[in-house]
């Protein structure tokens, strides 16, 4: 069992809280350093996917678990800011200002997005963002002499200024410190007076009004830096894949990008990375499992989808912190041992607030 | 301190629908008081607070605080001039510690924009040492210690009463809204918050309108008492005055005499 005494507000402000954390997250960076020398091809090839995933799932994060605003077209902003990268990249850009751009771009889609989001929420903000992500397909798919429609588009190789190279190694290094920069930034805002503004928003938007927060605004840039990492994570995708076409952007990428946000833990930074581990592990895993089912079941379509559901499931029922929720009560149970007592995580419900002013 | 008016409210109106939830109500509220507005349920009290604090838009009528006109601004605006309330049902951020929503507190006085956040800059660790001092400034005097790293959501109905004062006072405001303190408390505290009313006036030289329905503590706490009925104002005056006052009287209880012993009961 750990005691943590506490001897300056330093120590409450700071990322790693005590020693613990620097050697765990230490330990996990080193590890994801030496990877690509230890591993195999094909699991850097995941680890990176991951990362990709991760970022995007950090940005849908900020803006559903954080700041409370739901979008189920978040694909969309992925697909912004991968066919942005794959045009600018043609044009012979170099990758990181091109990057930059995409990002941009896909902030200042976001924030446009998110003007809905200052008269509705809840369903119907949700239904909007869907409605949004359909007009950005419809686009990518009629605006041929650009995306290439439904033919898709090539991406090039990365150009680190002049310096070209199509190595996954080196390729997986870059998703690395993008992850690491993408991290530190949303867990700096989040330790900022903006991300407790956001956490405000999500809780009561009437007290975080009388606390001073500017609705209009606070929720206009969660939009533009949860779309902004959204179209991240797109354009690396379009690297990775080499090849992008408009439906890798539809509705069933936007649920897949809601599940790991959902089963990772709403409202923590570690569930956007867990959920992103569980998109990308669980059809290993299935794959994995096909070869001991009895082929009747092993060969079925939809499978995955089924598993997918069953899990998704499962977890709003019984887990609905997700899985960084169990982990902090796996966590809990290993640091109080002999102590821990079942209802340590039981909701009170001693009190309930009406909902009058709403 | 100075005295003189801090808040004024002329011929201040809203309907909603057909209803006039607040007619023609005026009052000020001066430098270094405790102001209490008392009514039945339903008299518009809460009203009165939400055009305030500029959740409802006023049908007609003018708010100024401290030299500026309140009818025109946005509610997150009010609270940058330094007012700052609590609610009638506690609105606290529940999923966050008592600590992170004391530091919401500090919202409008925080510094930096969004590219220094996002980059953590010495400026910005400067600015939550500076929030977190204040925010403990308010923990000792609320007596909140222990409860510093606990969620809202289980804390018992009483300490988020406090917590929800506490936030509050983080803003370091120049008048202090209260809807209610002391709805759903115990007697004892109840006792706690009349003391903590009262140093908020004296010792930290924060005025207080606030909306309450326990005699005792009105009488103690409040320097001066408005009462309404039915959104109108009733009588104005010291808390013996308005409570000896007929119409006052009469709004409550029809007929009979005793408004002392109407406590409400925990919502
Ligand atoms: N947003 C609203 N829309 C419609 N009617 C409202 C609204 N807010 C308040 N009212 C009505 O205005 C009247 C005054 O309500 P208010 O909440 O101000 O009463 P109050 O004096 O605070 O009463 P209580 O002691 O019960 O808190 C009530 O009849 C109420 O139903
Ligand atoms: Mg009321």
């Amino acid at each position: 069992m750990r005691f943590i005494f506490k001897l300056s507000y330093d120590q409450d402000i700071r990322l790693a809280k005590h020693s613990g954390h620097v050697f765990w997250y230490g330990l996990l960076l080193m590890s994801l350093l030496l990877a690509p020398w230890v591993l195999p091809a094909y699991w850097s090839t995941l680890i990176t996917l991951t990362m990709i995933y991760g970022i995007v799932g950090l940005g849908l994060m900020l803006l559903s678990g954080f700041t409370g605003l739901f979008s189920i077209g978040h694909a969309a902003f992925m697909g912004v800011g991968a066919y942005m990268q794959a045009v600018l990249t043609s044009m012979g850009w170099p990758f990181p200002i091109a990057l930059l751009c995409s990002m941009a771009v896909s902030a200042l889609v976001g924030a446009v997005v998110g003007l809905p989001a200052l008269r509705v929420r809840g369903i119907y903000l949700a239904i909007a963002t869907l409605a949004f992500a359909f007009i950005v397909q419809e686009v990518l798919v009629r605006w041929e002499s650009i995306t290439g429609g439904n033919r898709g588009l090539a991406v090039g190789m990365i150009d680190l200024f002049g310096w070209k190279t199509s190595s996954p190694t080196v390729f997986y290094y870059v998703c690395l410190i993008l992850t690491i920069l993408a991290t530190l930034g949303v867990l700096n805002l989040l330790r900022s007076a903006t991300g407790r503004a956001f956490v405000a928003i999500r809780d009561s938007e009437i007290s975080a009004q009388s606390m001073g927060v500017n609705l209009a605004r606070y929720k206009t840039l969660s939009f533009a830096v949860s779309a902004a990492l959204a179209g991240l994570g797109g354009a690396l995708s379009a690297h990775m894949l080499r090849f992008i076409s408009p439906d890798q952007f539809g509705i069933v990428q936007s649920i897949d990008l809601l599940l790991i946000v959902i089963i990772g833990g709403l409202g923590s930074v570690h569930g956007a990375f867990f959920g992103a581990i569980f998109l990308i592990a669980t059809p290993q895993a299935i794959s994995l499992a096909k070869d001991f089912l009895p082929s009747a079941l092993g060969q079925t379509v939809g499978l995955q989808s089924l598993v997918y559901g069953l899990i998704l499931i499962a977890f709003v029922l019984f887990e609905p912190m997700g899985i960084y929720g169990r982990w902090v009560k796996i966590r809990t149970w290993f640091e109080l041992a002999p102590l821990y007592r079942k209802g340590l995580f039981k909701r009170q419900k001693s009190f309930q607030k009406t909902e009058r002013l709403k | 301190m100075s005295t003189g008016n801090l808040l004024s409210v002329q011929n201040l109106s809203v309907r909603f629908g057909g209803l006039a939830a607040v007619s023609n109500v005026s009052f000020d509220v001066r430098r270094g008081e405790v102001f209490t507005l008392i009514g039945p349920n339903g008299a518009g009290k809460t009203t009165v607070l939400n055009l305030i604090s500029r959740i409802y838009q006023p049908t007609s009528g003018d708010i100024h605080f401290d030299g500026h006109c309140l009818t025109a601004m946005k509610p997150d605006a009010v609270a940058g001039l330094g007012i700052a309330r609590t609610f009638q049902n506690i609105e606290l951020f529940e999923q966050a510690t008592v600590l992170q929503n004391l530091l919401i507190g500090r919202h409008t006085r925080s510094h930096g924009n969004f590219w220094q956040h996002l980059l953590f800059t010495p400026s910005v660790w400067e600015d939550e040492r500076a929030a977190r001092e204040k925010v403990e400034e308010i923990i000792d005097f609320l007596d909140l210690q222990h409860y510093r790293d606990t969620v809202i959501a289980g804390l018992p109905y009483g300490v988020r009463k406090v917590v929800e004062l506490g936030r509050a006072l983080c803003v370091e405001p120049k008048l202090l809204l209260l809807d209610e303190p002391s709805s759903g408390l115990n007697t004892e505290e109840t006792n706690d918050m009349a003391f903590w009313i009262d140093d908020i006036r004296d010792d930290l030289g924060i005025p207080i309108l606030m909306v309450e329905h326990d005699m005792a503590l009105v009488s103690r706490v409040s320097d001066r008492v408005l009462a309404m009925n039915h959104g109108e104002v009733v009588a104005l005056g010291s808390p013996a005055e308005v409570k000896a006052h007929p119409d006052v009287i009469e709004a409550y209880l029809g007929k009979s005499q005793d408004v002392s012993t109407l406590r409400r009961r925990r919502p």
